[in-house]
């Protein structure tokens, strides 16, 4: 475990490494610059150019860069009056933590409702009904969601405001927005994964032993069940981040996402690197935790053991 | 004949003659593997009405839907801004009095575009990128599962985001982004399950009757990999589809003048509370192909592989 866990950090650091050295030189390749604006006389735009140490030769930079990566520092907005990159994410971070985890939470929550009715009534109209529900709700994207919710919650029936981030009830809508994918996949793995426990022994011997239903749901079948949902935390996390691009955008929310979205349409190309490096460092992350969450919840996929 | 003057009795054999063709009677004719995932795929519903869908809206989107219309998707006429859907524009007008019928099937070429191709690179890399380093294995499987985790690192999306900032956005910069990450995941579905084979009987069977390494991965190892491909593809495609008309909904895919299931939805969302129609069309014939490719996704999975099914 312990050999597997520093072979895997190693990889983790190279990969995060090529990836950021990448994207570095990507933003050095762009077309124009941030500061092409003609009004700007040519001492001005040596001035801003020395401000930014965009006069030094590319390698300079990089190997600057680099180090300052290393410090948690990722270098100076070149839109928003040079405020740090890494201060601007903090400061946006928690706004699209607090949507992503409430729609995680609602998502588990009616997903495994979903999901469990639908195991127990099987090949009934509930099931079906379950079934239908979780297809349409990977299906249809959170950019005609949002705008559908806006207008049936927000305008038709005035429950929650349209836009803006002001209070808790603010939270609400983008959560929701964002929780249908999640409440459709969790419904749809539990939904299978249910119906693939009820039919093994020890359920029939939980039964047989005279527990009541519901302590079988709960205490065994729910609880088996549950073991693979764990493959589904990487793809949630990559849902979850390019899920706040789009719902942040509809709903006007001050999160990253927003950001980024912004700082790609004024070409802050320091901020679409810091991001870039940010969401790639979640998305690592996640992968890791993923993988070691499932060697120690199932023992046979035990991960010492998964070299060939 | 050597057989002759042994001088055995014909009528021995009669009964066994008889039963032998019985038995193959009963039997019926031999079902192949796809003939028989037809069979099971016939029997799902779903699958073969989105199948008829997915069908039916290549047809429109591609024949039917420009021919019988006389407008041109590009065609700006501003006296007749914003008209809702008529005999003569069924699906209404845009801001610029441009005919939405036409438009709409126009995002819909470019969405049914971006899957085949997805499916294209699905095919021709990532099952070719799986297929070697899956079947050489050691430290060339190490180099390029490596390679393939360093382009997961990235969030799919943003390295399609990166794409269109380095690149002119457009249909093109998407085809190049797809390339760039699209087939990962079909490559390491494919190693795994080369991994599998490659040290099964009849893969060995097959090399120690001298043949080469090539010819063992296409005869043998792709054939029977081949139903996992063809799950893999369905969900591929609509996760392409998503990505691209995610991408120009914000702003970032296919520009205007062209139209996209994904611009033509942002447009229409900022115009929702006046004119519902420019926002209901594109969804729905967007959420549509959607659903088509997912269930049809679910179908196939359920036909070529009976053990998934649950």
């Amino acid at each position: 475990m312990v050999r597997y866990l520093t072979r895997r950090f190693v990889y983790m650091f190279v990969a995060l490494f090529i990836i950021i050295s990448v994207t570095f030189f990507i933003s050095k390749l762009l077309p124009g610059s941030p500061f092409a604006d003609p009004k700007l006389t040519p001492e001005v735009r040596d001035q801003l150019f020395e401000k930014y140490g965009l006069d030094e030769p590319v390698y300079v930079q990089y190997l600057k860069y680099m180090g300052n990566v290393l410090q948690g520092d990722l270098g100076n907005s070149f839109f928003f009056e040079s405020r740090p990159v890494m201060q601007m994410i903090l400061t946006r971070l928690p706004v699209s933590m607090f949507i992503g985890i409430q729609a995680v939470i609602f998502g588990l929550i009616l997903g495994m409702v979903l999901g469990t009715i639908a195991a127990l009534r099987h090949n009934t109209l509930w099931d079906t009904l379950a079934v239908v529900v979780a297809i349409i709700g990977v299906s249809v994207p959170t950019f005609v969601l949002g705008p559908v919710l806006q207008y049936w919650l927000g305008l038709k029936l005035g429950l929650f405001p349209i836009a803006f981030f002001d209070s808790y009830i603010y939270s609400i809508m983008p959560s929701l927005a964002l929780s249908v994918f999640v409440i459709s996949t969790v419904a749809r793995f539990i939904r299978t994964e249910m119906l693939e426990v009820m039919g093994q022994d020890y359920i029939t011997l939980a039964k047989a032993k005279g527990l009541s239903g519901l302590a079988v749901i709960v205490r065994h079948v729910l609880r088996n069940a549950m073991i693979p949902l764990v493959t589904v935390m990487a793809p949630l996390t990559i849902y979850l981040i390019t899920g706040s691009l789009v719902v942040e955008q509809i709903f006007v929310v001050p999160g990253i996402g927003e950001q980024f979205v912004q700082s790609v349409v004024v070409s802050d190309y320091s901020m679409i690197l810091g991001t870039t490096i940010f969401f790639s460092v979640m998305f690592i992350l996640a992968l890791l935790i993923q993988d070691i969450l499932y060697g120690i919840i199932d023992p046979r996929i035990r991960v010492a053991g998964a070299k060939e | 004949m050597e057989t002759q003057d042994r001088q055995l009795d014909p009528g021995l054999f009669k009964p066994a003659e008889i039963d032998q063709q019985e038995g193959e009677k009963i039997a019926g004719p031999p079902v192949s593997f796809w003939k028989d995932s037809w069979i099971r795929l016939q029997k799902n519903r779903g699958a073969l009405i989105s199948l008829a869908v997915v069908v039916f809206l290549f047809a429109m989107a591609f024949i039917i839907g420009p021919l019988v219309s006389p407008h041109s998707p590009y065609y700006q006429n501003l006296a007749n801004r914003y008209l809702g859907p008529t005999s003569e524009f069924w699906f209404g007008t845009d801001k610029f009095g441009r005919d939405m019928w036409t438009r709409v099937w126009a995002g819909t070429r470019v969405s049914l575009y971006i899957g085949l191709l997805a499916a294209l690179l699905d095919i021709f890399v990532g099952v070719v990128y799986g297929a070697i380093s899956g079947f050489l294995g050691g430290r060339t499987d190490d180099v390029m599962q490596r390679g393939i985790e360093i382009l997961n690192g990235v969030p799919y999306l943003i390295v399609a985001i990166l794409a269109m900032v380095v690149f002119e956005p457009g249909i093109l910069t998407i085809t190049i982004a797809l390339g760039l990450t699209g087939w990962t995941f079909m490559a390491r579905i494919v190693r795994g399950r080369m991994m599998q084979l490659k040290n099964q009987e009849f893969a060995l069977a097959s090399r120690s009757l001298g043949a080469s390494g090539l010819r063992v991965v296409w005869k043998h190892l792709i054939p029977n990999s081949l139903g996992l491909i063809v799950i893999n593809l369905m969900f591929t495609i609509p996760s392409a589809i998503f990505a691209e008309a995610f991408l120009s909904f914000i702003g970032l895919g296919i520009q205007v003048p062209e139209a996209s299931l994904g611009s033509l939805i942002s447009d229409g969302a900022a115009e929702l509370r006046f004119h519902p129609g420019l926002l209901w069309f594109p969804s729905a014939i967007f959420c549509l192909l959607m659903i088509c490719f997912n269930l049809l996704g679910d179908g196939l999975r359920d036909a070529l592989d009976p053990k998934m099914r649950k």
